[in-house]
């Protein structure tokens, strides 16, 4: 580095030095702002990780499966005969212990990708039969203690999914304690000609391997819904950052004049400029990705509940440092700050060396700036408007929100200045009327901080109105669906049919719960039967139905379609679907559907049976006013477990435990987001405090007090926060109407109905006006005691 | 020597061009001082400005010390600058970020002529010994030029440009600063053009020059 390029870095540093505050705001803003995305990124992959994890070790997704179709498992014999058949099929027991899924697999049969991890590459084939090898991933190992696994080799690798453990097949049967096979697993190559599995072995089922929905596309949506989050939460940061690189370019625009007339050329001085703030976002960025480590970890467990509920997936509850994530993190703070960077560069390229060396810094809201952002926000809100009416897709639902939030935090500081303006024109006391024109001219300064304000409450409007409103649609769900008293679940079909006796007779009614899988208008579906009666027709409500949809149900010429089948399938009511026998039935009616990704189709039990013939129901609800004799009665006369029957209320809880889980995340988000706004307002006050000197000086000098005018400065944040608030709460709901009529539609399948909480919205409010007056606190006590001294100097002009 | 040559410089108004220099020639020798006055808006800054480089002439040559700069680029312009002339202008121009020790030394170490001892004989002969660790901000009009001055004079140039650089301050301190001014040139056999209103100060000058109507007299 040569002596030119070394001082004139100095000179650049040595404001940073002299203005830490500005510096700790930098830092802060990008940190803050790559803290949440990374910390997305990190659950994102995280769980990605784990899917591929699974996708290559479970196998329901890969191969073809024979099920025994009594429900019970695969005699050895079976599978010898399938063998020596032809059939390449390869024996799987399953079960589980504690919280760990066994699998135990026979590796001279199975198919070669079917664990996901080569044998070989860390214990050998010998070891695995021989020993006993169990692998694992490293989170399950302390799971897998006691006794049964003293004599056993553990060996971890990362690329199991969480809480499963592979071993060889003789190990499983003795650990979990069983002798038949869960399953076997069809494998892709077979030979030319085998016989037909009806002719040889009609007890089982082929279950295909597509039939199961991909994990990884289920949970796209529930992945898209937090990368959105994370880039809001950057947005607000990069708010920030913005902020305190204008700041400091517009306070160094006499240091560059100064530099460039004292002989530094304008080439060098923007490298310079470019590798200072590239650095300190360098810096910035590293805090930041070590910060989204731990809200990551924080989040993690959270999100990994969220998931097992909604979707069935395991994800790890671990975080791995994955280059993936924070690489993904450096390279958008990188780009943020340099974005944030690029006006102001071009600008000192463009500015002439003779240019006024006096700080224009919150005099930026020129005419033209304000005409550029009116014109810009028109577009966008055009732009909107354009993908609501011809737009589809969750991508698009995505850009209808960042068109519509962007749009509204352009024209913020336009419609303040028209609302100030209107009240100004109406104060009488000379006071009031310069405290509301001093705060349009404040309004240039903080109109960055105003409109991640806007940002963050309107978001946390709409997601809480989404969330609330999906709430009470859901626990509605809960009780039309949870209806019977008491579940029981049976082994086998002696005991389905005692048990469905014993019910006729002891219980109100009978619930029977049966389904199957089945391709249905060319997508998979869970075909459902029922067994219509009270319940149904009183507590299911309908989103839409024939008035006998009932009756057509149970008659067999009609069925009920979930809502994201239909939506799938574009069918709607009075449309036909033909079942998997070659028979077509109509669609009477459409059940809403939450917490369930699948398609469904219910059927009347008769159809059930008549297209799956060797299906008995191995769980049934039971209505009746007193569960706890009726568990009674049931033991006694059907001999089945107390254990194998549940109350109405533990699966009700535990639902709810799970959905109440499910937006934990979102909820942390929100407060996160609210609270960068917060500190977004208060190193914008902070920051304008300095440059409000000579502003303030002369009232002072006219007769109102510092305290006075802390306090003035102090309602002067909390007047534009409230307007804020006030102006964010339209936002909201067309931000959350966007979220529950588009984005819900397209991401689950299913449309909720909007309902609205002025109690939240009331709390919210309060805390973002809690938020303003923390912020605002510091600056106006600062004000209130600058030394009189620094105000005289202001009329000394020595500043 | 510093030579403009049939210098013209016009600026754009709303009827059209202003022309503000119209055909300007004069040279200044090492050692000479040479006042430069006229009205307000006759286009004193401006001639000072392109004999800095800090503008470029519409016509007309600009040398110093044998080059002509108005061929060379930017870059080349800011060269020269640094290292042959020394700009003092009427509002200081500090860096405030850097304290009074790192501001004169400032322009010495952009063209790696710094001389610590130089630096602080500078300080001492304008007074500012006791502020060599203050910043800008904390010091006095007078204080802040005599800063700006020893910055001029601290990366030993062989010209010193100044605009009004006693503009700012009361008559008994300008009178100091320019005496301060004035002997430390001397010393250094530095050609001076000061652009000034005052003719108190231009008398102080071995010569003087006057800008009217676009033309020296």
């Amino acid at each position: 580095m040569n002596t030119l390029t070394r001082t004139c870095f100095v000179a650049l540093f040595s404001h940073w030095r002299r203005n830490p505050l500005q510096l700790i705001t930098f830092l802060t803003g990008l940190a803050i702002a790559t803290a949440l995305w990374s910390g997305v990124q990190a659950i994102n992959s995280e769980a990605r990780a784990s899917y591929d994890a699974a996708a290559a070790t479970l196998d329901e997704g890969q191969f073809d499966q024979l099920l025994a179709s009594d429900g019970n498992g695969v005699a050895l014999s079976t599978y010898i005969m399938l063998r020596r058949n032809g059939w390449q099929v390869s024996p799987v027991i399953e079960g589980r212990l504690g919280e760990v899924r066994i699998i135990g697999i026979d590796p001279l049969t199975a198919p070669g990708s079917l664990t996901g991890v080569e044998l070989n590459e860390q214990v050998s084939l010998n070891s695995f039969l021989g020993k006993g090898a169990v692998l694992t991933h490293p989170e399950t190992t302390s799971v897998l203690s006691g006794k049964a696994f003293e004599q056993l080799e553990i060996v971890t690798n990362r690329n199991i999914a969480p809480k499963l453990a592979f071993t060889d097949i003789s190990v499983a049967q003795r650990l979990l304690g069983q002798s038949d096979f869960s399953r076997l697993i069809v494998s892709n190559m077979q030979p030319l000609k085998r016989p037909d599995l009806s002719s040889i072995a009609p007890q089982l089922l082929l279950q295909r391997a597509t039939q199961s929905a991909d994990l990884g596309e289920l949970t796209d949506s529930f992945h898209l819904n937090l990368t959105a989050f994370g880039l809001l939460s950057f947005a607000v940061g990069i708010f920030i950052v913005h902020g305190a690189i204008g700041l400091a370019f517009e306070q160094r625009r006499g240091t560059i004049r100064t530099l460039r007339a004292l002989g530094v050329p304008l080439r060098r001085l923007t490298t310079l400029v470019a590798c200072e703030i590239l650095s300190l976002a360098f810096l910035g960025a590293m805090i930041g990705i070590a910060l989204g480590y731990f809200v990551a970890a924080a989040l993690l467990p959270d999100v990994a509940a969220t998931l097992r509920g909604l979707y069935g997936a395991d994800v790890t509850g671990q975080l791995s440092l994955r280059p993936e994530w924070w690489a993904s993190g450096l390279a958008i703070a990188m780009l943020g700050a340099a974005l944030a960077m690029a006006g102001k560069l071009f600008s000192i390229a463009r500015m002439p060396v003779l240019a006024s060396p006096r700080p224009r810094a919150w005099a930026i809201a020129t005419g033209n700036t304000r005409r550029w952002q009116a014109a810009s926000a028109l577009l966008l809100a055009v732009l909107a408007l354009a993908l609501l009416a011809y737009g589809s897709g969750l991508t698009v639902g995505f850009m209808l929100q960042g068109c519509l939030l962007t749009a509204a935090a352009l024209m913020l500081p336009l419609l303040l200045d028209r609302i100030l303006s209107f009240i100004q024109n109406r104060s009488n006391g000379v006071v009031s009327h310069w405290f509301w024109a001093d705060t349009r001219q404040q309004l240039p300064g903080l109109s960055l901080a105003l409109m991640a304000l806007l940002l963050a409450v309107a978001a946390n409007i709409g997601v809480s109105t989404m969330v609330s409103s999906f709430r009470l649609t859901f626990v509605e769900f809960l009780d039309q669906r949870l209806a019977p008293e008491l579940y029981i679940n049976v082994q086998n079909e002696e005991q389905s049919k005692a048990m469905d006796r014993a019910l006729s007779q002891n219980a109100r009614e009978t619930i029977v719960i049966m389904s199957e899988r089945a391709e249905v208008a060319g997508l998979p579906v869970e075909l459902e039967a029922m067994r219509v009666g009270a319940t149904h027709r009183q507590d299911w409500k309908l989103l839409e139905g024939q008035t006998d949809a009932w009756d057509s149900l149970e008659g067999g010429s009609g069925v009920l379609a979930n809502e994201q089948f239909v939506r799938r399938a574009g069918l709607w009511t009075g449309d036909d679907v033909e079942l998997p026998n070659g028979s077509k039935v109509e669609v009477v009616g459409i059940v809403g559907d939450y917490g369930n990704p699948l398609g469904q189709l219910y059927i009347s039990e008769k159809l059930f049976l008549d297209l799956f013939p060797d299906r008995f129901p191995l769980r049934f609800g039971a209505r009746t006013d007193d569960p706890k004799a009726l568990r009674e009665t049931l033991n006694a006369e059907v001999g089945v477990p107390t254990s194998a029957m549940t109350d109405q209320a533990a699966v009700k809880e535990f639902s709810l435990q799970v959905f109440e889980r499910t937006f934990t995340v979102t909820a942390a988000l929100n407060v996160l987001t609210l609270s960068v706004a917060g500190f977004a307002m208060l190193m914008s006050l902070l920051t304008l405090a300095d440059l409000r000197v000579p502003q303030l000086a002369p009232v002072w000098a006219l007769g109102l007090t510092r305290r006075q005018l802390g306090r003035l400065e102090l309602l002067r944040a909390l007047a534009l926060a409230a307007t804020v608030c006030l102006l964010a709460l339209p936002l909201g709901l067309a931000l959350a109407w966007i979220l529950l009529a588009i984005v819900n539609v397209e991401a689950f399948g299913w449309r909720l109905p909007m309902f609205l909480f002025p109690w939240d919205y009331t709390k919210l409010w309060f805390y973002a006006f809690c938020a303003a007056l923390l912020a605002a606190c510091w600056p106006a006590l600062r004000l209130a005691r600058t030394p009189p001294n620094a105000l005289l100097k202001v009329f000394a002009n020595e500043r | 020597m510093l030579k403009l040559s049939n210098v013209e410089k016009s600026f754009a108004g709303n009827d059209g061009l202003i022309p503000v220099l119209k055909g300007v020639s004069l040279a200044i020798d090492a050692g000479e001082s040479v006042a430069l006055t006229g009205e307000s808006g006759s286009g004193k800054s401006t001639l000072l400005h392109i004999a800095a480089g800090l503008e470029i002439a519409d016509q007309g040559e600009v040398v110093i010390d044998d080059q002509e700069l108005s061929g060379l680029s930017e870059s080349d312009r800011a060269q020269v600058r640094r290292e042959k002339i020394g700009v003092v202008f009427q509002q200081f121009n500090l860096i405030p970020s850097l304290n009074v020790s790192a501001n004169i030394a400032f322009q010495a170490r952009l063209n790696s002529s710094f001389d610590a001892q130089y630096v602080q004989h500078l300080a001492e002969s304008f007074g500012l010994q006791d502020q060599l660790n203050s910043f800008p901000e904390t010091l006095s009009g007078g204080q802040q030029q005599r800063v700006a001055i020893a910055r001029s004079l601290a990366a030993r140039p062989k010209f010193i440009l100044a605009d009004e650089p006693t503009g700012n301050l009361d008559e008994t301190t300008a009178a100091s600063v320019l005496d301060e001014m004035l002997e430390l040139v001397a010393k250094t056999s530095a050609g001076l053009l000061m652009v000034t209103h005052s003719n108190t100060v231009a008398a102080r000058m071995k010569r003087g020059l006057h800008l009217s109507g676009g033309h020296l007299a």
